[in-house]
């Protein structure tokens, strides 16, 4: 299905994965991925929504080198840096907040980094240590190391689950404002289909483990979507996607008219 | 302030004990100051002191370091630990005594086998506390590291050595003590200077005084070092675990 795309592009993350399996305990091996196939042009961000375990973490940890262990490609052909942010802020709680940010990007200028903070609001944080944080300034200080290392490959793993939504609203509003002052390639996995369609250019829908590719669907520009009738669409059509496909409804994406 | 009284009841348990065993079995405190200010005055007591010290501070440093290494190694690599880990079980069990004597056999009555004997007691100690620290490794950690690319350089020092300082410092503060218990019998046995060479003259004279004398010296030195030294470094390793919000 991504074979849409017109050869030849220069630049992007292509992404072959036919199988990924675990073994069991009781000896027999449980498939997670089955032919994952899609390609993200450079500077694009894709979203990947699907039902909670159906592998989307490790899809993304194949895509980031963290597991060989699976049978299929992973061609990023602009090579270069990974930024990533987990589920979790995965920060060092020994080094304070510059430092974590500092020890990933060891290059980036007193000026990058001051924006970065700025926009995050982390600067009245920068010499606390992360047991000093709450959650949601944890997860922006993640936020902050991922954009510091000016990655040519970002990627995101839910990475407000866990935050109320307010708070959520307002970090996906600063995301969104870090991936266009610099566009770089971005995969996101969320299940919030909002989230998804505020952010990303593409959207993926995943089916429940093995994890398939079912739908791809893509999204017009950030600034047109907001407008509102466009979001009812793209939400009614994965509704009628994950029902067609068997897919059990994520909570958000079943509340419907949730903003 | 009850620091201060618990050591005042010792010091007057002391006394009143020395006044009913009698000087010669038990000698009072001011005695035992005397000693001290005559060992002191002829030089015996830095000789000896330092010499003691000096073997402290090799055996220590010694099975730290190789304990340290040996125990990443045996909590990171599988096969490492399940190589090692006889070994271990043996070295653990085996009586200080028992490695001393051998260490003076098969090495004769050399400072070399001297320290080694202390170091290879202090040893399997330090491997087994650094192999839990190694295996507690917050593996999210690892794959951060790995993920954004840190040299291994940076990993060892930003990532791994925070986490296993708590083990590193229980094993350092568990090693001192029992490396300079260690080190006066491998004196005892088979050096000619050193505080345990020193006690067992003094035992052979059965002069109570200068064994005390001696034994509380080196206390005080050894608490020094923990007071100045140890603990300042504990305290500035875990500044980030006490200060929350």
């Amino acid at each position: 299905m991504s074979d849409a795309r017109p050869a030849g592009e220069t630049g992007r993350l292509d992404v072959r994965i036919a199988r990924k399996s675990f073994p069991k305990p009781s000896g027999d091996r449980l498939e997670v991925l089955r032919d994952i196939a899609f390609t993200v042009p450079r500077g694009r961000v894709a979203a990947f929504v699907g039902p909670s375990g159906c592998g989307k973490t490790t899809m993304l940890r194949i895509i980031a080198g963290l597991d060989r262990a699976y049978e299929g490609t992973i061609v990023q052909e602009f090579g270069g840096r990974i930024g990533m942010v987990f589920q979790e802020p995965r920060l060092l709680p020994w080094r304070t907040v510059e430092e974590n940010v500092r020890l990933v990007a060891p290059d980036a200028s007193e000026a990058t980094l001051a924006r970065l903070f700025e926009t995050l609001e982390l600067a009245p944080h920068r010499a606390h240590y992360p047991g000093q944080l709450s959650l949601g300034l944890a997860r922006r200080v993640a936020l902050a190391r991922a954009f510091a290392v000016e990655a040519s490959l970002l990627i995101l793993d839910e990475p407000f689950v866990s935050l109320d939504d307010a708070l959520a609203a307002r970090l996906r509003g600063e995301l969104a404002k870090l991936i266009g002052s610099r566009p770089v390639t971005t995969l996101l996995v969320t299940h919030d289909v909002e989230e998804a369609i505020g952010l990303a250019d593409r959207l993926f829908l995943l089916s429940a483990g093995p994890a398939r590719i079912v739908a791809e669907l893509p999204i017009e520009r950030r600034d047109d979507v907001s407008a509102g009738s466009r979001v009812a669409a793209i939400k009614a059509e994965v509704a009628r996607l994950t029902s067609a496909a068997g897919v059990p409804a994520t909570e958000r994406s079943a509340a419907g008219g949730r903003s | 302030m009850l620091r201060l009284l618990s050591i005042a009841i010792l010091l007057g348990a002391w006394y009143a004990g020395s006044l009913m065993a009698g000087e010669r079995m038990l000698p009072g405190p001011a005695a035992v100051l005397a000693a001290i200010v005559e060992e002191a005055r002829s030089g015996a007591l830095a000789l000896h002191l330092s010499a003691t010290l000096a073997r402290v501070a090799l055996a220590f440093s010694l099975a730290m370091a190789l304990g340290t290494a040996l125990g990443l190694l045996m909590g990171r690599v599988k096969i490492a630990d399940k190589l090692g880990d006889p070994w271990l079980v043996v070295l653990l069990n085996l009586p200080a005594l028992v490695i001393i004597i051998l260490a003076y056999v098969w090495g004769g009555l050399t400072e070399a086998a001297a320290i080694a004997a202390v170091a290879v007691n202090k040893l399997p100690n330090t491997i087994v506390t650094v192999r839990e620290g190694a295996r507690a490794l917050d593996p999210a950690l690892d794959e951060m590291a790995r993920v954004f690319a840190m040299p291994a350089g940076k990993a060892i020092r930003h990532v791994v050595m925070p986490q296993i300082a708590p083990y590193f410092a229980a094993a350092a503060r568990s090693g001192l003590s029992l490396v300079w218990k260690i080190v006066l019998v491998v004196e005892l046995l088979g050096r000619p200077n050193g505080v345990g060479f020193e006690m067992g003259v003094a035992f052979q004279l059965f002069d109570v005084t200068r064994i005390i004398a001696y034994a509380l010296v080196f206390v005080v030195v050894m608490l020094t070092i923990e007071t100045v030294l140890v603990q300042p470094l504990e305290r500035r390793a875990s500044r980030w675990r006490n200060r929350t919000a």
